[in-house]
């Protein structure tokens, strides 16, 4: 099938004004008769529910944690993107919106990322509004520093908790709107199953987490904001939380998803230690403003204290690799080249798996104490983990799963091909293409919930009678039952292995296979070891307890028996796009010096699966992207 | 009149009403120590004081009432922090706060309870009337002879001893109360918050040991 | 390094819990102390019994979910951590510890260390916001605030909402959770409006929560992961005391 995208026709810069003007409304005094289902409580999720609760909806709102203001946007930390152009430095939406074009890799739908361009600047504004304490200078004017991927300073920031401080002004106004009554909050609640009553998404099955206890709730619209699924890796910075279930469900109904084997690698985080970890800790990338990255230049030197390799022995190779750039090179780029050099052997620390980011000269320039200042917390962060002082030695760093920037599929309208699901944030595929720039999926998030679906829901109420279906309509107790049936079976395997024990198989499987460089070969081999691991996990796996209690092992299992299934799902896409974009490596398309080389003759469009059932292939639906406002260029950041 | 319920109304009422307890106690204290002046300075004291006249039952009425007020919300809140902690940790830590802080409410009632021992010691003379002002002889300006009153009763072990324990109690009250007000009344900021902690708890000592003395020196036989 | 935990264990809300000793033998300095939990869970799973349930998820310390009193202390010994990243080079081979969720009336607990912390949650919707609409606000640069307020709210904004405080708190007070969102939106120009009703709303809701009282004892600050001081529970109390000045407006 030939997806349509639905973006507005005629020229970029009205598309969006245009297209809010034809949109139907929703009369006022009828909103409050519509129902909207809001699942997950991050950025996205938090401020859709509160802006559509303020406009009036009927709004009930879900997240699996003990509360809205814990959701993973809360540890992004380095800042938000806007072309408010405030340092006077040549920035504009046209810039910002090229920026992420180009950074994505052309392969996101230009309107869509025009869009997030636009409202960029009605972020700030509305932050600031809800008293998010922004970095400010003296005079009392917002802040900003750059980020990687840009040449212009363009990203607000607050401290190194930017994620933290923006979740919590959302989460403010979704409290206020908790407290007004407008949205209703439904803390500790997983999503296990989509209701979807003649093709139309029409509530949700949630697990109760702490009674064990199955509950449907109906809704005229439903969104998930259920963020990203790289925890399918099992070490990744994601909180220990995120899972792919809640987009899996809508998948197994239906709902297609999108080029998911496009997952962003970040290139500044803490090294593995041993093989105890739980998960890996990600450093703002803002380190790299003033921080050098550099790796011995011979693998003998990879072993001694970095302070003996002397400065002609080091090879600092992203400056020299990208002279213009340097060590602000886009996150694909910098975790592949981190990944070369130590594939090279001149990896540092016990592992071979890091290289240096080096703040001397930094420090030598700027003083201790002004480093200290931007990025103080980061340093603490990485001497409670490392037991090592940043200031005294350089830090050590290695790429790891961030960010994913696939996700459901969704139309100009975040609506995904099931009428009445809409998709926002991480979860949703649109604006980011290949490859996600620093800085820009708090703005992304913000954007959907603040700023996009309060408009893009309309037309399709408009078009629906509400409350005509409810949780009286068989398909709601059928789902409750399948739901039962399935939570039933994990509990019946009582096998030998724990869920952590296979969640660290398929990591491993995934990260070698289909991790950071993705052959054919590996593809195929991953293609065939997921299946055996979806085996033994049905078969051997030991689930504790009951299913009328909080059992957090039955949780576990869940999620890990839908990233098992969703993992085969990613290395299909992986081994069907021959290409290399962004975050998507295939080694057998590069360039003679290992740059990545894109094919925008066969596969300059979005690749949406739909689920076929366990083991059986998915079947491919595309949706041709168009470039007619950014040249389609070899991305060079040299 | 909301404050009257609210948490943080009536942790003031308490500052303001403690305060004003803590400018009695230092003019109390200020008339008491006239008694190492000699017996003429405590028993003109004392004669001034009464011959206010009905000012004296104006301010007694205000000290009923600041007492009234500081005790029974102190005790309320007590009640309340209580039920807000229904079961203790099996390993008891703290880290910065004081003895005096997690017995405000235990020395508080020692001070209730040694108020009213005192006031029938010395104001209504009801424990030891052989020794009480009212029997003894006028002195020599034909005032009440407080002066003689005090030496006889603390030369009691019995009865110092009572002053004396009280007066550690109120020693340890005062060592929380005193740099307490200065936080619930908004004054401290971050940096100086030591300092004041480290200020209640030196003026608490002084005015304890002040107190002390007065029983202490008698019973030594140090003032006679 | 071996090591002899006692965890509180306790089935539901309703049961009665006690303290159960597991042995955690080979446990790697290097390991956070969550993933010595996680160990320690994996060795249950194998011989039949129910893992330890415990509240956890960012792992980065920044979420604020993770929650354990290890030793009598919120988060453990070392300070500015939580629990998520104290690493078990912090303790030596042989050590007993003790592990116990967060203990105050408000938060009722729901299953071995993990606690119902919803009571925070309506604290925050007596009033910890600005009652903005989305959109149709001014221009983020229209409302100058100087460094040293825009500083000094971040200080106070930094509160992860893990309950700490509370935990150990004498009398299981909320006020650092509270003061620290009072004192942020106080000192800023958007806040402002509100401030008075702010302060009324969000103080009566601590004890409508189950909370105790503010007596200044400063564990909260001592216990807090990410350093929120008590002068905003200073500056609360003199927003309180303004909020009781009617103002000529009114």
């Amino acid at each position: 099938m030939i997806l349509d995208g639905k973006a507005p026709a005629g020229p970029i810069e009205t598309s969006w004004d245009k297209h809010r003007f034809d949109m139907k409304l929703v009369n006022p005094s009828n909103k409050r008769k519509y129902k909207v289902l809001v699942v997950g409580t991050g950025l996205a999720g938090g401020a859709a529910a509160a802006s559509l609760g303020e406009l009036g909806y009927n709004v009930e709102a879900f997240c699996y944690q003990d509360s809205p203001r814990r959701a993973h946007s809360i540890a992004a930390q380095g800042g938000i993107n806007a072309a408010k152009n405030y340092p006077n430095d040549g920035d504009s939406i046209y810039r910002l919106f090229y920026d992420t074009v180009k950074g994505g890799d052309f392969r996101a739908r230009e309107a869509d990322v025009w869009r997030l361009a636009q409202v960029s600047n009605n972020i700030i504004d509305q932050c600031v509004a809800q008293g998010v304490p922004f970095a400010r200078d003296y005079a009392g004017y917002l802040d900003n520093r750059s980020f990687g991927g840009a040449q212009v300073s363009r990203t607000f920031y607050a401290r190194g908790q930017t994620g933290q401080q923006l979740l919590l002004g959302a989460y403010s106004a979704l409290s206020r709107q908790i407290k007004n009554g407008s949205v209703k909050m439904f803390a500790r609640r997983e999503m296990l199953d989509l209701v979807v009553v003649d093709g139309v998404a029409k509530g949700i099955t949630c697990r109760n987490l702490v009674t064990g206890e199955i509950e449907s709730y109906w809704g005229d619209a439903v969104i998930l904001a259920t963020g990203g699924y790289v925890n399918v890796f099992y070490l990744s910075t994601n909180a220990m939380g995120c899972s792919v279930t809640a987009a899996w469900k809508a998948v197994k109904k239906g709902a297609f998803m999108a080029n998911p084997c496009y997952t962003q690698i970040h290139p500044t985080c803490i090294p593995q230690h041993g093989d105890k970890q739980s998960k890996l800790t990600l450093m703002s990338e803002s380190l790299r403003n003033d921080g050098r990255v550099w790796v011995p230049k011979k693998a003998e030197d990879c072993t001694k204290h970095p302070s003996e390799v002397p400065e002609a022995a080091r090879d600092y190779y992203l400056e020299r690799k990208y002279p213009s750039f340097g060590n602000l090179a886009p996150r694909d780029i910098s975790s592949r080249a981190a990944k070369e050099q130590c594939d090279d052997g001149r990896g540092v620390g016990e592992s071979k798996r890091g290289v240096y980011l080096d703040f001397a000269d930094s420090i030598n320039r700027l003083g201790q104490k002004t480093i200290a200042e931007r990025y103080g917390n980061l340093f603490d962060m990485y001497e409670k983990i490392t037991d090592e002082n940043g200031y005294e030695r350089p830090m050590r760093i290695y790429p790891a799963p961030h960010y994913a920037m696939g996700g459901l599929w969704v139309d100009y309208q975040c609506m995904s091909n099931i009428p009445g699901l809409f998709v926002l944030g991480e979860a949703n595929f649109s604006v980011h293409g290949a490859n996600r720039l620093g800085a820009s999926a708090l703005m992304q998030g913000l954007a959907d919930g603040y700023f996009v679906i309060p408009y893009t829901i309309t037309p399709y109420l408009a078009s629906i009678e509400p409350g005509k279906v409810k949780n009286d309509h068989p398909e709601f107790k059928k789902s409750a039952e399948d739901v039962r049936s399935e939570l039933d079976k994990l509990l019946l395997i009582k096998g030998k292995k724990t869920v952590g024990e296979l969640h660290r198989e398929l990591g491993s499987v995934m990260w070698e296979d289909v991790g950071m460089a993705r052959s054919d070969a590996s593809l195929k081999h991953a293609l065939k070891r997921i299946p055996e691991i979806r085996e033994e996990f049905w078969n051997n796996v030991n689930v504790t307890g009951n299913a009328m209690e909080l059992n957090q092992q039955l949780e576990n299992a869940w999620r890990l028996a839908d990233f098992i299934e969703f993992a085969e799902m990613l290395a299909t896409d992986a081994l069907n796009r021959e290409e290399s974009c962004g975050g998507h490596f295939r080694v057998e398309h590069q360039t003679d010096d290992g740059e990545a080389m894109r094919n925008d003759e066969d596969f300059s469009y979005v690749a949406a699966w739909e689920f076929k059932g366990a083991g059986k292939a998915p079947e491919l639906h595309k949706e041709p992207l168009k470039f007619d406002n950014v040249k389609l260029a070899v991305r060079s950041y040299k | 009149m909301n404050f009257l319920t609210n948490t943080v109304g009536r942790k003031i009422l308490m500052a303001v009403t403690g305060l004003l307890l803590i400018a009695f106690v230092t003019v109390h204290l200020i008339g008491n120590l006239s008694v190492f002046a000699g017996p003429d300075s405590i028993n003109a004291y004392a004669k001034a004081l009464q011959d206010l006249g009905p000012l004296v039952w104006i301010f007694r009425l205000g000290m009923v009432a600041l007492f009234a007020i500081h005790i029974t919300f102190g005790i309320q809140l007590y009640f309340e922090n209580k039920a807000a902690t229904p079961d203790p940790y099996a390993i008891e830590k703290t880290l910065v706060t004081s003895f005096s802080a997690k017995t405000m409410i235990f020395t508080g009632l020692i001070i209730l309870a040694f108020l009213l021992y005192h006031l029938l010691h010395f104001t209504i003379q009801v424990t030891n009337p052989s020794i009480s002002a009212a029997n003894l002889p006028l002195d020599a300006a034909s005032r009440l002879d407080v002066y003689t009153m005090m030496v006889l009763s603390f030369q009691k072990v019995f009865i110092s001893l009572i002053y004396i324990i009280a007066m550690i109690a109120l020693l340890l009250h005062l060592a929380h109360g005193i740099s307490s007000w200065v936080q619930t009344f908004g004054l401290s900021t971050g940096p100086s918050q030591d300092k004041v902690i480290s200020i209640g708890k030196v003026l608490a000592i002084v005015y304890g040991l002040a107190y002390i003395a007065i029983p202490l020196l008698i019973l030594a036989r140090i003032v006679k | 390094m071996k090591l002899t935990l006692h965890v509180w264990r306790q089935q539901g809300p309703e049961d009665s819990g006690k303290l159960e000793t597991y042995k955690a033998d080979n446990v790697s300095p290097d390991q956070s102390f969550l993933e010595m939990l996680d160990e320690v869970n994996d060795d249950l799973i194998k011989t039949g019994k129910d893992p330890i349930a415990f509240d956890h998820d960012c792992r980065e310390g920044i979420c604020g979910m993770c929650s354990q009193v290890i030793n009598g202390r919120p988060h453990g010994q070392q300070e500015l951590t939580t629990v998520c990243q104290l690493h078990m080079r912090q303790f030596k081979d042989g050590d007993e510890i003790f592990i116990e969720p967060w203990r105050a009336r408000a938060f009722p607990i729901l299953r071995d260390l993990i606690v119902d912390r919803t009571s925070l949650d309506v604290v925050m919707q007596a009033g910890g916001y600005t009652s903005c609409h989305t959109g149709g606000v001014a221009d983020g640069n229209a409302l100058l605030v100087g460094k040293p307020v825009a500083d000094y709210a971040m200080d106070a904004a930094e509160c992860i909402g893990c309950g700490a405080c509370v935990a150990a708190c004498p009398n299981s007070s909320a006020m650092l959770f509270t003061s620290a969102k009072v004192a942020q939106l106080a000192v800023l120009p958007q806040g402002k409006p509100e401030a008075k009703r702010r302060v009324k709303a969000m103080t009566e809701a601590i004890l409508s929560e189950g909370f105790g009282n503010c007596t200044n004892h400063y564990e909260c600050e001592a216990a807090c992961p990410k350093g929120i001081s008590v002068k905003f529970i200073a500056k609360l109390n003199r927003e309180y005391i303004k909020s009781m000045i009617p103002s000529s407006t009114e």
